[in-house]
């Protein structure tokens, strides 16, 4: 420390140093070695995952660790800036409440239990897998009563293909490609109608 | 302001100033801030500034209350009843033709980062000192908490951060993100700024960008703009500065904020002089005897 | 958004949020732009700077308001009047522009003569049918010639074409109406109209800023419908300057309706077949979809490559594509419609990822109490939210003894999600712009990109799918799931953002642009570098034909050609795949991810980024030219005809043909773009013309129409008609609607959001450093009102409809103003919505109060405008909540 090598009061480095005693030779050694921690850290090019004006974000990190997440000057719509929320993205990512650990509620439980991942994502496919088989809509003929598109025993029946027992919500806070995913798998193999999300088109 | 000049707005521009000893300062235009506090968090975020509880205060839309250990920048939030310039604010009465003037002013209050800084004076431990670019800064390591710079402060501005948040018992306050602008980034708060209300550069640059600000804004109908930078007191004027509409008072600003030390200087002088004739004394007292 | 689709032709914001700072007045209306957007709003002050006149409408003087010349206090839902009214000032005064309007617009368009308006059937338009509550839009179509095409008088005077129709429409809407109606005085109205319209003309232009405020109406879509024309009249749309920008409230809120996870469209706007409408084979779906003239012309080349993109191979001419393997909408399947399914235990399982509706979504109590009657629920978050949380004892309706947790069934998988540096991929923001993301860091413990729950999930479905010979399980067996993977299972992204920008489906097809990769070559020194140039650096197709990024599946296996340089070369013969037409072109043969470029220049940012479709930043530009293609004036000048090159050219990508001279003109028998003139600017509708009158495509009304909202203090003074007939209320015990001037509940409650927080407060509830900074729900009110009921500020007091309770903080304030509607002192009140029972700041949950409703466009609830009645002290103890709400029920009136 600096400290060590010259007094503390101002009055007596003044009198030894012949400067007022509050500059840069009063610097202990760790204000002299500060730098910002982004310095020289790998950096991504990322977006603000809040609203939908889509500022640009530096996301710094070193040797795995996310370092800091700060506005992309060169982006064209925020210029570098960002609002609260944008700036409070590198807490959004790092706040001990995070999730990191599937869990679970079983029938009539008050209680969290933890599950392995894998064995969630069998548990999941199987739910859906006998969901779907159990409420599958061949033709306009098996709709229930208050479908508009129910067809009586002597109508030509349609074909549906779908099931309206499992249903999804989300993704306006998803990847283009997350819900390119989702709506093929869901819509385009499973037959799921009932998908939604925030967006009203 | 400097909106839409991009990579080359002084905001985001990289800089040398600490390098080339040049005096930064901040230019804080509340006609131009929308009170979104980006700079409260960035601020914080950058500075791994721990957040200071959550208390609802009532008082508009403002709940971190006042600057403190825990809260570098602050953004006040005032409803007056006065025009904001020319601004025609719709009917503020159900009563025909009743006009009653409104508007909702926000600042973004900071560090001053004196001329004369009032808690640098004070400082016994030498943990606050001037940087090369002419801010006032605390060293945590040196610091040993004695709180002698907390009354230094003619703005209340430094404080000691209470237990149990991390560092307590430490003086802390803005550091003009001494750390970004080692290696040529910008303050955090100037940086996030979305309208570049937080204007950041060097002070000369910035005054004369303020005094062409307030020219404007009178023009245009902001008829009580003025800039507050203190330099008719003691505190010899601040470098982190501000464009206010109407008087300091109602934004919590003292009119004519002192330096409390600034009546020591004689006083430190008539102790100097004391102590040097009690160890003339002294010796010559031994050299007597 | 149809509001800006039947006017336009596209359902995207159809200008840059950089280019509010060319607007010479820009109004902000239905959001609060400085608070929701506040870094879109730095536009806006550069406007303001450069001496542009900035409006804001909104019930509550925000901070919006603060940074405005012009502050109109408004009722909530009074905004279709108000504008309205300015649509009429512009007609009875002859503000217009007149020759953008009969060139651009289809003002000369002649309408049948059996069509009726409000003006004459008291609210309605003809072929209202009141059985089943819905319009045959016979009526509404053009008048056609001997050749079907539509009748025209340029002159603009025939008593029936759509400019004189419209003059009518809106007679009645004047400063006074506007007054009566919206409490808005003529006085400051005229301001309006006089700083808009001075904003106007070849010389200047005016922009337009909405969001949710206008959309959460049970007339949204008739409410931007509305600015719709009032932007065509003066001459402001596909200008520099000019526009409407719709501003989104989530990252990719644009994107999850472009590649739609909603139940009635595909992506790229496709729809969603449906039983019933004759669309069992392809050819009929075209026959209701497909157009003669316009892009929609091509509908087959997008359907039949979208399929090709779903099934590769098994999609084949002889199965229709595999046109069967996608199910058939029968009904309303929309969020509160299937949700209300779900209450009546018809839902047997759910995913919700990354949305909150147990706080954000509306009749909120309902929403969470249907959670109980499910099998099974998967939440994915990055924090533990409410909905996942419905069955503990902290759950507001468990601790109401509404549910007991031993008694619900329902398991529940509660799965972390990555963060969005966790993982890479795009989300298309509000100005249509796609902005590709690097992965930074990898997501903590067990938590997963959704991309990777849902690959994961395919993988274990499609396996039993080829397990079993159950024909319904045909389009899992047939679905191409081809997606190479990184080492922790994670798919590809690029290769998925390839399959969305779409390819030659044969292997061995090269690149029509060369070699293009190979010829660029090289990888990116850095991942920096990377973006710059838009090359990710991850895996390229090796020994494979050029032009392919991704060539081979996850089994090795060469899996397609070349991808494709844009829309134009989609083909309906099955030669090429598409994910996504409309963003075709963003990942082409050069192998550039333009999502990932960093490299802006110009003064829209091209090269940052793709705005679909085809990099074009400001839609219709071809507007900004007069009909023989030079600019309107110096000063606006935008996308102008070289002649001396035989090409548009410009600041932007012309959203035109590029070389179609101004002076085409079609054949009879053209189709498609070619179907155009060369001075038609809008190129997706049939006409290529913006329509202020829009024949199809609307449930309710070619014109909008002001009504009240559905719960209202007043008689609609405009017509008999007191509602939005068409719309869907959703009436049942649990979702009741107060009557019009109901004394129970005097006080409209109108909501909104903070810049300190979102929506339903997941991302933002659980961050010390926004919580500090709005840690509490308040309330908005008066100081008037205040004073009328005894409050103080800070003291608790209950909000209640007929729906729910909540408890908050008085906040009153002069920035809510008492209004002067039809004679009466009407008041209005303000809540934010972040606030739920879960997370280091708790409240109650305002949506609890809202109903759930449905507008007959979108399906959207009416959020903005409420009643509530406003009582002093915390709401009921949990035992005593039920009976405090039937008092307030069945006694009502009880003075505060």
């Amino acid at each position: 420390m600096a400290s060590e090598a010259s007094p503390r009061w101002p009055f007596l480095r003044q009198l030894l140093g012949r400067t007022d005693g509050t500059g840069s030779d009063a610097m202990s050694a760790r204000t002299r070695s500060l730098k910002a921690r982004t310095d020289g850290a790998a950096v991504a090019r990322s977006v603000c995952p809040y609203c939908g004006v889509g500022c640009g974000q530096l996301a710094y990190h070193r040797d795995g660790e996310l370092l800091a997440i700060e506005g992309d000057r060169e982006s064209p719509v925020s210029q570098g800036t960002l609002c609260p929320k944008g700036s409070a993205s590198y807490q959004l990512m790092t706040h001990p409440t995070r999730l990191q650990r599937v869990r679970y509620r079983a029938p009539g439980a008050s209680s969290w239990s933890d599950l392995d991942l894998e064995t969630a994502m069998d548990m999941v496919a199987d739910r859906v897998w006998e969901s779907r088989r159990r409420t599958f809509v061949e033709t306009t003929s098996d709709l229930p009563g208050h479908d508009p598109c129910r067809t009586g025993p002597n109508q030509a029946a349609e074909p549906v293909g779908h099931t309206t027992a499992v249903a999804h919500l989300g993704g306006a806070t998803l990847d283009n490609e997350e819900n390119y995913l989702i709506k093929k798998l869901f819509t385009g193999g499973l037959g799921m109608v009932a998908v939604s999300n925030q967006a009203r088109i | 302001m400097s909106i839409g000049q991009g990579t080359e707005s002084p905001n985001q521009a990289a800089h040398d100033y600490l390098a080339e000893g040049r005096t930064v300062g901040f230019f804080t235009d509340p006609t131009v801030c929308i009170g979104c506090k980006a700079c409260e968090v960035a601020c914080k975020e950058w500075n791994m500034v721990p957040d200071d509880g959550y208390a609802w205060s009532g008082h508009s839309y403002d709940n971190s209350g006042d600057l403190g250990a825990s809260t570098w920048r602050h953004v006040k939030f005032l409803e007056q009843d006065l025009a904001a310039g020319n601004q025609v604010a719709g009917p503020m009465t159900v009563e025909p033709g009743g006009e009653e003037p409104f508007r909702w002013l926000f600042v973004s209050d900071v560090c001053k980062h004196c001329e004369e800084a009032g808690c640098l004076e004070a400082c016994p431990t030498g943990s606050i000192i001037r940087t090369d670019n002419g801010a006032v800064f605390v060293q945590d390591d040196v610091c040993n908490g004695c709180g002698a710079c907390v009354v230094g402060c003619p703005f209340g501005v430094i404080d000691r951060r209470p237990t149990p948040l991390p560092g307590a018992g430490g003086a802390f306050k803005c550091t003009f993100c001494y750390d970004r602008q080692a290696v040529g980034l910008t303050p955090a708060c100037a940086k996030a700024c979305p309208t570049e209300s937080i204007q950041f550069g060097p002070l000369d640059e910035l005054k004369e960008r303020a005094a062409v600000r307030v020219h404007e804004l009178r023009q245009s109908g902001f008829e009580d703009a003025r800039l507050y930078d203190a330099a008719d007191t003691s505190v010899r004027g601040v470098h982190a500065f501000f464009l206010l509409l109407g008087d300091p008072g109602a934004y919590g600003l003292p009119p004519r904020p002192e330096v409390p030390t600034v009546h020591l200087g004689p006083a430190w002088a008539s102790a100097l002089t004391t102590a040097v004739m009690a160890m003339l004394i002294a010796v010559v007292a031994f050299a007597l005897w | 958004m149809p509001g800006l689709g039947t006017s336009f032709g596209r359902g995207g914001a159809t200008t840059a949020q950089q280019d509010l700072a060319n607007a010479d007045c820009v109004l902000i209306q239905g959001s609060s732009m400085a608070e929701a957007h506040p870094v879109g709003f730095r536009w806006v002050m550069k406007a303001r700077e450069r001496g542009a006149t900035i409006i804001h409408v909104d019930p509550r003087y925000s901070r919006t308001s603060a940074m405005a010349d012009l502050w109109v206090p408004i009722r909530a839902g009074g905004d279709l009047v108000f504008l309205g009214g300015l649509v009429r000032h512009v007609l009875e005064n002859e503000l217009y522009f007149e020759s953008y309007v009969r060139h651009f617009t289809n003002a000369s368009v002649i309408l049948k003569e059996d069509f009726r308006d409000t003006e004459e059937l008291d609210g309605l338009f003809s072929g209202w049918n009141e059985d089943t509550r819905s319009y045959d839009t016979s009526s509404w179509m053009y008048e056609g010639d001997e050749a079907d095409r539509p009748r025209r008088d340029p002159s603009l005077q025939h008593p029936r074409c759509v400019f004189q129709v419209l003059k009518r429409h809106f007679s009645r809407y004047t400063p006074e109406m506007v007054e009566r109606v919206a409490g808005v005085p003529p006085e400051l109205f005229h301001r309006v109209a006089h700083a808009l319209t001075a904003a106007s003309g070849p010389e200047r232009t005016a922009a337009i800023c909405y969001a949710v405020g206008w959309t959460q109406h049970s007339k949204g879509v008739q409410i931007i419908r509305t600015a719709a024309i009032l932007q065509l009249l003066l001459g402001n749309m596909g200008r520099p300057g000019g526009g409407i920008l719709a501003l989104r409230g989530h990252a990719s809120i644009q994107g999850s309706t472009d590649i739609p996870t909603l139940y009635d469209i595909l992506p790229g706007y496709l729809k969603m077949p449906g039983a019933g409408r004759g669309e069992s084979s392809l050819e009929g779906y075209y026959r209701n979809n497909r157009r003669r003239g316009g892009l929609w012309h091509q509908t087959p080349a997008y359907t039949v490559s979208l399929l090709k993109a779903y099934y590769g191979d098994r999609a084949t001419a002889e199965n229709d594509w595999g046109w069967r393997w996608l199910p058939r909408v029968t009904r309303n399947h929309s969020h509160f419609s299937y949700w209300l399914e779900m209450a009546g235990g018809d839902v047997e399982g759910l995913f919700i990822m990354g949305q909150n509706p147990s706080v954000g979504a509306q009749n909120a109590r309902l929403e969470r109490r249907a959670l109980a009657k499910l099998r099974w629920l998967v939440v994915r978050d990055l924090v533990e939210i409410e909905p996942a949380t419905f069955w503990r004892s902290d759950s507001p309706e468990v601790r109401r003894g509404e549910l007991d947790p031993a008694e619900i069934d329902t398991e529940v998988f509660l799965f972390p999600a990555a963060g969005h540096v966790e993982k890479e991929g795009a989300f298309t923001q509000t100005q249509r712009m796609l902005q590709w993301r690097q992965k930074a860091v990898e997501p903590p413990g067990d938590a997963t990109s959704e991309a990777w729950f849902i690959h994961q999930l395919a993988r274990r479905l499609i396996a039993k799918a080829r397990e079993s010979d159950d024909p319904r399980d045909e389009p899992l067996r047939a679905l191409d799931w081809w997606y190479p993977e990184d080492e922790h299972g994670e798919p590809l992204m690029e290769s998925v953002l390839a399959e969305i920008n779409g390819w030659y489906v044969d292997p061995g097809r090269g690149s029509d642009a060369d070699d293009a990769i190979r010829g660029e070559g090289g990888e990116p020194a850095t991942p920096e570098d990377g973006a710059r140039t838009g090359r990710s650096g991850l895996a390229r197709a090796a020994g494979g034909p050029a032009g392919t990024v991704y060539r081979e599946d996850a089994e090795g296996r060469p899996h397609h050609g070349a991808q494709v340089a844009g829309i134009p070369v989609l083909r309906d013969d099955g030669s090429t795949a598409c994910g996504c037409w409309i963003y075709s072109g963003c990942y082409g043969p050069d192998g550039v991810n333009r999502a990932l470029k960093r490299d802006p220049h110009g003064p829209y940012g091209h090269g940052w980024g793709f705005a679909w479709p085809d990099d074009r930043r400001i839609l219709y530009n071809r507007a900004s030219a007069d009909p023989e293609g030079r600019p309107w004036s110096e000063r606006k000048k935008l996308v102008w005809w070289d002649e001396g090159e035989g090409r548009w050219t410009g600041l932007d990508t012309p959203d035109f043909p590029k070389t179609k001279p101004p002076s085409y003109r079609p054949p009879d028998d053209a189709t498609g773009v070619n179907a155009h003139r060369g001075d038609a600017p809008f190129i997706l509708h049939d006409d290529g013309l913006a329509w202020l009158f829009v024949p199809t495509g609307l449930a309710d009304g070619p014109l909008p129409t002001y009504y009240e909202s559905l719960e209202s203090p007043v008689k609609n003074p405009l017509y008999g008609r007191q509602n939005n007939p068409a719309v869907n209320w959703l009436r049942r015990p649990d979702n009741e609607y107060a009557e019009r001037g109901d004394p129970r509940f005097p006080y409209i409650l109108t909501t909104y959001r903070l810049t300190e927080h979102h929506t339903g407060g997941g991302m933002s509830r659980t961050l010390p450093h926004l919580s500090e900074l709005q840690p509490e729900l308040f309330v908005e009110m008066s100081p008037e009102l205040a004073q009328e009921l005894g409050i103080e500020k800070g003291e608790w007091i209950t909000v209640a409809s007929l729906r729910g309770a909540v408890e908050a903080r008085a906040l009153p304030t002069r920035r809510i103003r008492p209004l002067r509607v039809d004679g009466h002192v009407v008041h209005q009140v303000a809540m934010p919505f972040h606030w739920g029972p879960v997370g280091p700041v708790k409240g109650d949950v305002t949506n609890d109060l809202v109903p759930m409703s449905e507008e007959p466009n979108v399906s959207i609830h009416e959020g903005k405008v409420v009643l509530c009645t406003i009582r002093k002290g915390r709401r009921p103890a949990d035992g005593e909540f039920d009976a405090w709400m039937r008092e307030l029920r069945e006694e009502g009136g009880v003075a505060p």
